[in-house]
């Protein structure tokens, strides 16, 4: 009903619509004919000619990939290069038979079975015609082994690449990083920073460390050449060339004669280390313990290789200097001297009868000395390490002071060193524990959480990083430069050097008199306190804290007792220092994951580096007394007040 | 209902299965399918994945095709108003928050995967447009096509800013198609014409360097061979070398030896026309002609003014789609990303155009049932 009345309403502009579908038609008829007509042109009457442009159309442009720049310590040493080797690749478009020729080729080369799985795995992952290496590293036989039978294998070529090699292997290999073949998601991300073209021809790209956080400066410019094909597409001749720039050298702050000594000082042990220039925030040494040779991935990690590291319980991919986060123990106990003397809560003869505990809300906090230190003041607070002295002002402080205050020596933020992957860590505070837990009744801050905070316990978790950096900021009066490992990064061609100047990333307001007894207290610590075997004859000044990180929880009332706690369980040991006192040149912090007390793992390690760094003394060899063995007992009494 | 007898019948469930299904459009759809499939396999030797993954895109596509011929466009009307806003504001949401790819926003991301809305337009536009022209009670008045013209320059530039000059292009193709088919008088045609001739010197400011540069090197192509101009020059050297009757499937060497860039996706027409000729090409042309002949014939004897608007705009779209992309590869048309319809890679074209042909079957389903 309802359509034939519109018909009949609408007659006329139905007649006209059909007029105009008649037009449309005729309009699209003429354009094909236009295109016919265009197509006859090209293929008819001009085919002649372009099929001999066809013919002569030889001209392939061929991407040349750039050398990626070198990565070299503060005095020159190099800790990344390239070196020319030859490889084995298959163009997979051009062979029938991948099983067959690959089988085929390991009776000229060697073949093996971690090769065939590389190469299967890029063979999933590229999408364009690509030639994918087999075997790399041929030596001199197998290339001429190689070319005699070459004939053999079509589609199978030798070619001449670059391969990124790192001399110093795994010392400093979490500072460095590694390079790794391209995949698929990193082939998103060039697209998105809208880079892909300057990546043509490049197969590799930094995966972690420098090599990643530098990955612009190190790769270059990547150049073409205009090449003369046959009809098979070999190439015949070059026609023109923009040659490849070169990646920029990258320069680093650290020493890798420091780092050698800092990391062997660990011998087995895991931990970590970060020494930083105060005045400048240029990092001298980052040492994260095990680490890994980052040779292995630099053409693609075997499965076992892989499966080793990553299963291994030690971790050893894991950056701890920047990733792992640990309570700072008594090596917190400085900042909240410092705390409580900017804040008004202490002055410099503040002091308590120290009775081996303090009593909060029904429960006892103990002092790690049994029987308490006696009378403690300030300044003994710091050299002694006094637990009930800090359980006493924490509790003075208040949480939401604690939490503002130490914000500004970094605690609880990520430092801006130019690597990826830092991790923030925990200062706590009532607002954080909202944000952290779901539960209303675990969002709530209770007033005897802030106790063990002042020791460095409880939700306290800082990576070795903040410690140092904090620690740097104390020695520099209050100025902390943003932590950097780069010092500069040089244009070859150009010769043009670009300095990283340092960045005061913020300057936190201190009184001289305040910073001028703290220093001094810690260097009580290295002369008479908790510190004093380590640095016993030490040529040059220093303040040090020691520190004692609780890894599992004990029962009140239970005594820690190192012989009977699993290996995993036992507590960590840290150290903080800074040296010479008057102008500091290093301040650097050691962890010792498992290692106990902090004088008895963490401060020798200290006193090795400084001892290098200040003094160029290389550490004896061996004759390393035994932990634990015939120590007097009042000086094992007085490690353990730590 | 019969139901049960339908179902027991495997003749007669068939028969419905197929009943909105209109040969003709389906055997020229899918022939052009298969040649694009044919040619596919040939620029993407290297690698055979692009082929699989085109045949599921296709079978995605037929299936979509085969819901919305179901669909009668009383009930298509309703999705006009939905589509067009949803549309609108997905190319808003692309602008502030899409991904950059070569320089250009134009992906959304949703949940896994990401999609571009400007597709989405190539087809809510000519929807909105031949709603809002339907409900008009008397014949459209300056008035009325001044408002579409307000619906259709919204999308295109938010489409052109992104930019993605091939589908502002397609999209304002489709757009004007409706206005049109609605009747805009031809004075006022005339007068747009030469107003849009006018305004293409203040436009020529305002494209990017790279979209001037196309225009440029499309009237002298080795001005830039190495660059802008390359793709022309070889795209016309692979079509003139290709000859009569071609080199022979799989025989390109223009192909093969990788000159053609993009011989997959924009320039497949390129590969095509190398290795099968003017004999190839004449029969691509008349199944283009054949699909919009019957397209056109379609929208003639629809039922109402919303079907027949949509049905034409959405066929003229498909030539929109062929003579663009085949220009472009003849070297008469600036370099812009238009797909060769059914034949280049790409599910998510693949999607628009057989979504267009299930909307053509519907309404050639539901046609007048009173002939004038």
């Amino acid at each position: 009903m309802r359509t034939a009345t519109e018909i009949k309403d609408h007659e006329r502009e139905l007649y006209y619509f059909q007029l105009r579908v008649g037009f449309a038609g005729f309009a699209v008829l003429a354009a094909f004919a236009l295109l016919f007509a265009r197509l006859f042109h090209l293929q008819v009457v001009q085919h002649e000619a372009y099929a001999s442009k066809a013919e002569e159309n030889r001209i392939s442009i061929v991407p040349i990939a750039p050398n990626r720049g070198l990565i070299l310590d503060r005095n020159g040493v190099v800790l990344a290069r390239n070196y020319s080797a030859y490889t084995l690749e298959i163009f997979p478009a051009k062979v029938k038979d991948l099983e067959r020729t690959i089988a085929e080729l390991g009776e000229v080369v060697d073949v093996q079975a971690k090769d065939r799985s590389r190469f299967k795995k890029l063979l999933a992952e590229t999408r364009n015609a690509e030639s994918l290496p087999i075997r790399t590293r041929l030596s001199d036989e197998e290339v001429a082994r190689f070319a005699a039978n070459r004939y053999r294998f079509p589609g199978v070529e030798i070619k001449a690449r670059l391969f990124r090699q790192y001399p110093h292997g795994a010392v400093a290999s979490h500072v460095v990083g590694y390079i790794g073949r391209i995949n698929p998601r990193d082939k998103v991300n060039l697209e998105k920073l809208g880079v892909e073209a300057n990546y043509r021809g490049t197969d590799f790209i930094g995966k972690s460390g420098l090599e990643a956080s530098y990955q612009k400066e190190l790769h270059g410019t990547t150049g073409f050449e205009q090449v003369e094909i046959d009809a098979g597409g070999r190439g015949i001749r070059t026609l023109a060339r923009t040659s490849a720039q070169a990646g920029n050298n990258v320069t680093l702050t650290l020493d890798i004669r420091l780092q050698e000594v800092a990391e062997a000082a660990f011998g087995e042990r895991r931990g970590a280390l970060v020494a930083i220039e105060p005045s400048t925030g240029g990092v001298l040494a980052f040492v994260s313990k095990p680490g890994f040779d980052p040779n292995l991935f630099v053409d693609g990690i075997d499965a076992q290789s892989w499966k080793e590291l990553n299963d291994s319980p030690d971790r050893p991919l894991n950056n701890r200097a920047i990733a792992g986060i640990y309570p700072p123990g008594s090596t917190f106990k400085p900042f909240m001297a410092m705390a409580a003397l900017e804040l008004g809560k202490r002055n410099f003869n503040s002091g308590i009868r120290d009775p081996g505990y303090f009593e909060f809300g029904g429960r006892r906090f103990h002092d790690s000395k049994r029987g308490g230190h006696g009378y403690v003041n300030l300044y003994d607070s710091i050299v002694k390490s006094s637990d009930t002295f800090y359980y006493i002002l924490a509790n003075d402080l208040g949480i939401d002071a604690i939490a503002g205050y130490l914000k500004n020596f970094g605690f609880g933020a990520r430092s801006g060193i130019d690597l990826e992957g830092e991790a923030k860590g925990v200062l706590p505070s009532p607002e954080w524990k909202k944000e952290r837990f779901s539960k209303p009744e675990q969002q709530k801050w209770y007033a005897g959480e802030t106790i063990s905070i002042g020791i460095g316990q409880g939700y306290n978790a800082y990576t070795p990083m903040q410690l140092a950096l904090a620690t740097a900021t104390l020695a520099a009066e209050g100025h902390m430069y943003r932590p950097r490992l780069v010092a500069h990064v040089d244009n070859l061609r150009t010769g043009e050097r670009r300095h990283i100047e340092p960045v005061l990333a913020s300057r936190v307001a201190l009184k001289p008199e305040n910073v001028e007894f703290v220093k001094r207290a810690m260097a009580g610590v290295n002369k008479e306190g908790t510190g004093a075997r380590a640095f016993a004859g030490a040529l040059y000044t220093s303040g040090g804290k020691t520190g004692t990180a609780q890894v599992v929880g004990l029962k009140q009332g239970e005594k820690y007792d190192e012989k009977k706690v699993a290996e995993r369980h036992r507590d960590h040991s840290l150290y903080v220092v800074f040296a010479p006192l008057e102008s500091p040149k290093i301040a650097l912090m050691v962890i010792v994951e498992n290692g106990g007390f902090g004088a008895r793992a963490a401060a020798p390690i200290a006193r090795t580096v400084l001892d290098y760094y200040l003094l160029g003394k290389l550490p004896e060899p061996a004759a390393k007394p035994a932990p634990g063995k015939g120590k007097p007992a009042a000086e094992e009494e007085e490690e353990e007040s730590d | 209902m019969a139901l049960d007898a339908s179902l027991l019948s495997p003749r007669r469930l068939a028969a419905r299965l197929t009943e909105g299904i209109d040969a003709p459009l389906f055997t020229i759809a899918l022939a052009l399918s298969l040649l694009g499939l044919a040619t596919l396999f040939s620029a993407t030797m290297e690698n055979p994945a692009r082929l699989t993954a085109q045949v599921a895109n296709l079978g995605v596509a037929l299936i979509a095709m085969w819901m919305v011929s179901r669909i009668p466009p009383q009930t298509l009307m309703r999705f006009a108003v939905p589509a067009y806003l949803a549309g609108v504001a997905l190319l808003v949401a692309v602008a502030l928050y899409g991904d950059r790819v070569n320089n250009a926003q134009r992906w959304l991301h949703v949940g896994v995967t990401r999609f571009q809305p400007s597709e989405v337009m190539k087809l809510a536009l000519p929807l909105a447009l031949a709603w809002y022209f339907h409900h008009r009670e008397t014949a459209p008045r300056l008035r009325d096509f001044a408002f579409a013209g307000l619906l259709f320059i919204v999308p295109v530039l938010l489409i052109a800013r992104q930019p993605d000059l091939g589908t502002a292009v397609l999209v304002a193709a489709v757009g004007f198609y409706v206005i049109f088919f609605a009747g805009v008088g031809w004075k006022l045609l005339t007068a747009l014409g030469v107003l849009g001739a006018a305004s293409l010197f203040p436009l020529w400011g305002m494209l990017h360097e790279y979209q001037r540069k196309r225009i440029l090197t499309l009237i002298d192509p080795t001005q830039d061979p190495l660059g802008a101009g390359y793709h022309t020059i070889q795209s016309t050297i692979a079509v003139g070398s290709g000859g009569l009757t071609g080199k022979g499937w799989l025989h390109g060497t223009q192909t093969h030896l990788e000159f053609i860039p993009e011989g997959h996706t924009d320039f497949i027409f390129a590969v095509f026309s190398e290795e099968f000729g003017l004999a190839g090409n004449v029969l691509l042309l008349v199944l283009y002609a054949l699909l919009i002949g019957r397209g056109l014939m379609i929208a003639a004897n629809a039922a109402t003014v919303f079907a027949r608007l949509l049905a034409a705009a959405i066929t003229l779209m498909f030539f929109t789609y062929a003579f663009v992309n085949m220009g472009m590869v003849a070297g008469i048309l600036p370099v812009v990303g238009v797909p060769l319809p059914f034949i280049s890679y790409g599910g998510t074209a693949l999607l628009t155009l057989f979504v267009g042909i299930g909307i053509l079957m519907s309404v050639h389903r539901h046609r007048r049932l009173v002939q004038t």
